[in-house]
């Protein structure tokens, strides 16, 4: 259902640029020069008719960025990234460049869309297969935005909120995430393409979920993807990121960067289902997912919660974070990372307490199945002034097999004698008593692992909205496929 | 045709012989008691005609309505229609009871090429089931035997049991660990569930469950095999001289 809205959507977005520019040949030719230079970013910048500011800010990144060092203190193994053989604007890809048609397209993939019963067409929108717009362009998104708009409520594409609300971009981006952060988040603030900007006025409910589904141009900036969220006083917004279907892509290298605020009384509700492709079973094409989330509660009151259900990509890198300013403001963290056969994760959540009598929660559970490797790795941090500060960790891990890894990396720095943190953690092996009750009441072994792990992923599959919760349920038991046995 | 027919069954498990020859049919709509002493293989029998992994037949068959089940896996085996009420039933950590019931029913209606069943028709249905058992909506609701007593364990297996409607079932010391009260509203459960097309194997140490659960006839299991069968009376000998008396029969 999301999913055919999203076909439409992507759609949408491919006729629009049509229109825009005229000729699809011309959008075809369209590619920055290889490689990562100030050329480069000019180049993308121009491309986007951005704001001088925007471009010195690029710049700047870049520069610092070529100071830097990727980190290499995540328990991850990969080869070396060459970050010069890389394309960093080819927007929308050449129809020559896709696969012609799905024969060409893993067939484990396709398998895939078919247990989630995803339509053909749509099957191929995600295999990134050239698809022509033959679609009815009635648009579902257009009737969204127009709700949206009566309530004062900005919702559209980085780029079009520099072009349209330049000063509110200005003035919030880079400010929870600095451009010098980290090597990925620099460079993603050189390179960024696009992504979704969000403003909810003073208190205002937002009166549905927002999804990138809902979004004009949404297609095809999963590579260095741009998100801004500002909930003004009193507000309330929920986001949903992502699609259980698993989306294939071109470039092998994501670097994200998401930041929210949170003004006074303000509450963000993030929620992530991320299923980049894995890679086949010996981790030979999956995408290398590094991403930076960070939230702001910077009013009094405010708060956010990220939930996450983590299956895809080869490599994830990945700690959605909340550094909670206001007094009395919560910041929450509930994740699922499931990792087979090859696939690595290292994701957690840092929880950095400044105000009085602020609040976190943590719920990370993590499954590892095959010969993956699983790591949380968390970091609570009580500030002096944080009286009363508040945190709540549990961890568990979940081992499927015997060739796979689960750890547990927790940092605690207190620094108020007032606060109180608490920790948890467990490892369990699914029991073949489990497995055997399970199936001698007639289910599958793979359905007698859905259902145990999903009872084991349960306190954070409650935090997913609810259709978005029905589908993870399914993926949780596609991902761990042949997992036992 | 016998609903179950074992045939000079012999099992391993981790290479050491447990089930050495055992000879037991069954009839529709039977209900069969096997006694023993501890370590004779009762549960390793349960186990066998489940196909539980690790369990290894190593001559011999058992026949459902006719046919070999050795070559079927668990699920098959389960979904063809037979159930085993466990000793100790598993806990599984976030699933609520009511959850783990529909997907078991519905593993059926897909093997049967039916769609899955109705949320309110499934509620309803086990509104039904659960009145008799004294199995509260509460229960429903919690994880599958996670923090259950005794009696509530036993009482979930009799209602997964109403609710799947086995042909054959295995009762696995439903008894144990049960006070008077606990154990007559179980062999309650069990007696509503007994019809001329469903057959029973009620495996038990102690005689006590057959003054609730009155078998039609009832084996003595000792070091592997049956050695000796009979009327509902031979449970109540065995109440009075114990086991000792088949204790060295191996030996024979």
């Amino acid at each position: 259902m999301v999913g055919t809205a999203e076909t439409l959507e992507q759609v949408q977005a491919l006729e629009d640029r049509k229109y825009k520019y005229g000729f699809v040949t011309d959008i075809e030719m369209e590619r920055a020069p290889k490689g990562l230079s100030e050329e480069t970013i000019r180049f993308i910048s121009a491309k986007k008719g951005e704001p001088d500011w925007m471009l010195e800010w690029r710049l700047k990144a870049y520069r610092h960025w070529l100071t830097m060092e990727e980190p290499d203190w995540a328990k991850l193994g990969y080869p070396p990234i060459d970050y010069q053989d890389a394309y960093y604007y080819a927007a929308p890809k050449s129809k020559d460049d896709k696969p012609k048609s799905l024969d060409e397209v893993d067939p484990e993939l396709l398998a895939t869309y078919e247990k989630l019963g995803i339509p053909l067409q749509e099957q191929k929108w995600l295999a990134g297969v050239a698809v022509d717009a033959v679609f009815d362009s009635v648009s579902v998104a257009t009737t969204y935005k127009k709700k949206l708009e009566e309530k004062g409520i900005i919702f559209c594409s980085i780029s079009e909120a520099l072009r349209d609300h330049g000063d509110l971009v200005r003035q919030y981006i880079g400010s929870v995430v600095p451009y010098s952060d980290n090597f990925f988040a620099t460079l993603n603030c050189a390179v960024f393409t696009d992504g979704s900007f969000v403003y909810i006025p003073k208190g205002v409910r937002c009166p549905m979920e927002l999804s990138t589904y809902f979004r004009i141009n949404a297609s095809e900036t999963g590579q260095f993807e741009r998100t801004l969220i500002i909930a003004d006083e009193g507000s309330y917004v929920s986001y949903l990121e992502g699609c259980t279907a698993p989306q294939r892509d071109e470039n092998q290298l994501h670097a994200a960067v998401v930041e929210l605020v949170a003004l006074d009384d303000a509450e963000i509700k993030y929620s992530t289902v991320q299923n980049w492709y894995p890679g086949d079973e010996n981790g030979v094409g999956g995408i290398y997912n590094f991403v930076t989330k960070r939230a702001a509660c910077r009013g009094r009151n405010s708060k956010v919660a990220w939930t996450q259900v983590e299956t895809g990509s080869a490599i994830t890198w990945k700690y959605p974070s909340c550094i909670l300013q206001g007094d009395n403001s919560v910041g929450e963290f509930y994740s699922v990372a499931i990792t087979n056969n090859r696939q690595q994760a290292d994701t957690g959540t840092k929880m950095i307490h400044i105000g009085k009598n602020t609040r976190s929660t943590i719920i990370s559970k993590g499954i590892s199945a095959g010969r993956a490797n699983n790591t949380y790795r968390g970091l609570v941090k009580i500030m002096p002034k944080a009286e009363n500060a508040r945190n709540y960790t549990q961890c568990d891990s979940l081992l499927i097999g015997s060739k796979c890894g689960a750890h547990t990396v927790p940092y605690i720095e207190q620094r108020n004698p007032t606060a109180k943190v608490e920790h948890e953690a467990t490892t369990a092996k699914i029991s073949e008593d489990q497995l055997f009750y399970c199936q001698q009441r007639g289910l599958s072994e793979e359905d007698a692992v859905s259902v145990i792990v999903n009872g084991f992923c349960k306190e954070v599959m409650k935090e997913l909205p609810m259709e978005f919760a029905v589908e993870a349920q399914k993926l949780i038991g596609i991902s761990l496929e042949g997992s036992v046995g | 045709m016998s609903l179950i027919e074992i045939k000079n069954l012999h099992a391993t498990v981790d290479g050491n012989a447990i089930l050495k020859g055992i000879d037991l049919t069954i009839e529709p709509g039977e209900v069969h008691a096997i006694m023993g002493p501890n370590g004779s293989g009762k549960s390793t029998l349960s186990y066998v005609i489940a196909g539980r992994e690790g369990y290894e037949v190593t001559e011999g068959d058992i026949l459902f309505d006719g046919k070999s089940i050795l070559e079927m896996e668990t699920d098959e085996r389960a979904i063809a229609g037979i159930f085993l009420a466990f000793q100790y039933p598993v806990e599984i950590p976030g699933v609520a009871n009511t959850t783990f019931l529909k997907a078991a029913v519905n593993a059926r209606r897909k093997a049967a090429g039916e769609a899955e069943v109705d949320a309110m028709q499934f509620l309803k249905l086990l509104r039904e089931k659960t009145k008799l058992l004294g199995v509260t909506d509460e229960m429903l609701k919690r994880a599958v035997n996670v923090g259950f007593s005794g009696g509530e364990k036993k009482r979930n297996e009799i209602l997964q049991m109403a609710v799947l409607e086995p042909r054959f079932a295995v009762l696995d010391e439903t008894d144990s660990g049960l006070d008077i009260d606990a154990l007559r509203i179980v062999a309650d459960g069990v007696n509503a569930l007994r019809g001329p097309e469903r057959s029973m194997l009620v495996i038990t140490h102690y005689q006590r469950l057959l003054d609730y659960i009155v078998p039609d006839k009832v084996h003595v299991l000792a070091k592997g095999r049956i050695v000796a069968s009979g009327g509902k009376e031979l449970a109540q000998e065995l109440e009075s001289t114990g086991y000792a008396g088949y204790a060295d029969t191996e030996a024979a």
